[in-house]
């Protein structure tokens, strides 16, 4: 799937760019997008040494698992492959704390740092397994209530009333974090997304 | 009331956060200096593991977006999302969403711009761009982090929440602004 849709991206935009003669930009485009991407990656290093220093007082503290396990019923549905007091159910509902309200910054080093803890009970260290595709497809739908970025900017354009979309904000977040949850637990079944776990299962 | 509310969270959470978590550990004994740097460690070499990711991902998105691709797309997918009540000037932006957070939001300004942040486009585009997340990057990143090739039904099921959230999106502003 992202082999296929990676190889989409550059192929359909080479192309169009070749047909309607803009083969330059791809040039601009393609190397200054490499440029964004370290920048962006060497960004996030300050920012995530302090969550994850952070993260580790409160792991030894204890006070992750008992995060994780303040919200078991839920966190149970959802990731129902992680062992209860794993401390990555305790990362995960701070990821999604901070994602709720917005805390962006911190968001991301907290999402890494579930990601890590569901790594260390993944068997096959270079694919996915549920909870992580779960997990990843709660983030991707959004779950920030507040988005304080797009009231910014309708102030800053002159809106009369700069809030007024935060209802229908909130309502479209919870639909599409509902359609996430529902899509990752029916798709996670299909043949064709298990196969590579059934392989592991074997070679096991 | 309720923005209020969020606000201030959103104001004190992180200086509280800071302040909380050494305390507690203190009193739970933990060495907290030596737990910091022992967990901040990790930080630089997260940091590096996600570049290759991340190059991979941008450098096709960015393709795609200067070679106006997009417009093509918006051209042919706009007939279908027509019928539900999005008109044509938001599509560019609802396509940009999953792809780049900035372009996203550079679309939406132009609307500001052009129609007004208080049209029912300008209200649409918001709506639409608050309640959706940058799916690509997210992926590269978070899976890029732990080095997760093979991604399975994440992708799928994150298209699929992005629609989602992008129909009723259109759905609700239409509702509650038309």
């Amino acid at each position: 799937m992202i082999n296929v849709i990676w190889l989409g991206f550059i192929a359909i935009g080479i192309i169009v760019a070749l047909v309607t003669g803009n083969a330059q930009v791809i040039t601009d485009a393609a190397l200054a997008s490499a440029d964004t991407a370290v920048e962006l990656s060497i960004g996030l290093i300050g920012v995530m040494a302090l969550w994850l220093g952070l993260m580790k007082i409160a792991e030894e503290a204890g006070m992750v698992r008992a995060l994780g396990n303040a919200l078991r019923p839920i966190m149970k549905f959802l990731f129902p492959e992680v062992p209860d007091d794993h401390p990555a159910m305790g990362a995960i509902v701070m990821n999604m704390a901070a994602n709720i309200f917005g805390l962006g910054n911190a968001a991301t080093p907290l999402g890494i740092k579930a990601m890590k803890e569901l790594q260390k009970l993944n068997d096959e260290k270079d694919t996915a397994t549920n909870p992580m595709c779960t997990f990843l497809a709660i983030n991707t739908s959004s779950l920030t209530l507040i988005a304080s970025s797009v009231v910014a900017y309708r102030a800053a354009a002159g809106s009369t009333n700069a809030t007024e979309i935060i209802g229908a904000t909130i309502i479209a977040t919870i639909a599409s974090t509902i359609a996430a949850i529902i899509a990752v637990k029916l798709l996670q079944k299909l043949p064709i997304f298990n196969k590579t776990e059934k392989e592991a299962v074997q070679k096991n | 009331m309720f923005v209020k509310f969020m606000e201030t969270i959103s104001v004190y959470a992180i200086p509280l956060i800071i302040l909380i978590i050494p305390i507690y550990g203190f009193i739970k004994k933990v060495k907290v200096y030596e737990a910091f740097t022992e967990g901040a460690k990790e930080g630089f070499t997260t940091g590096v593991t996600i570049i290759p990711y991340l190059v991979a991902m941008l450098v096709a998105i960015g393709i795609f977006r200067a070679s106006g691709a997009l417009d093509i797309l918006v051209s042919v997918v706009s007939p279908i999302t027509n019928l539900f009540g999005m008109p044509a000037e938001v599509l560019p932006m609802a396509l940009m969403r999953p792809l780049s957070g900035g372009g996203a939001s550079g679309i939406m300004n132009d609307l500001f711009t052009t129609y007004g942040p208080d049209s029912l486009i300008g209200r649409m585009a918001s709506v639409m761009n608050g309640s959706t997340e940058t799916t690509f990057y997210v992926l590269a990143v978070y899976f890029g982090a732990v080095g997760i090739k093979k991604t399975r039904h994440a992708v799928p099921a994150g298209l699929i929440a992005d629609v989602v959230g992008l129909l009723t999106a259109v759905f609700v502003t239409n509702l509650m602004f038309k």
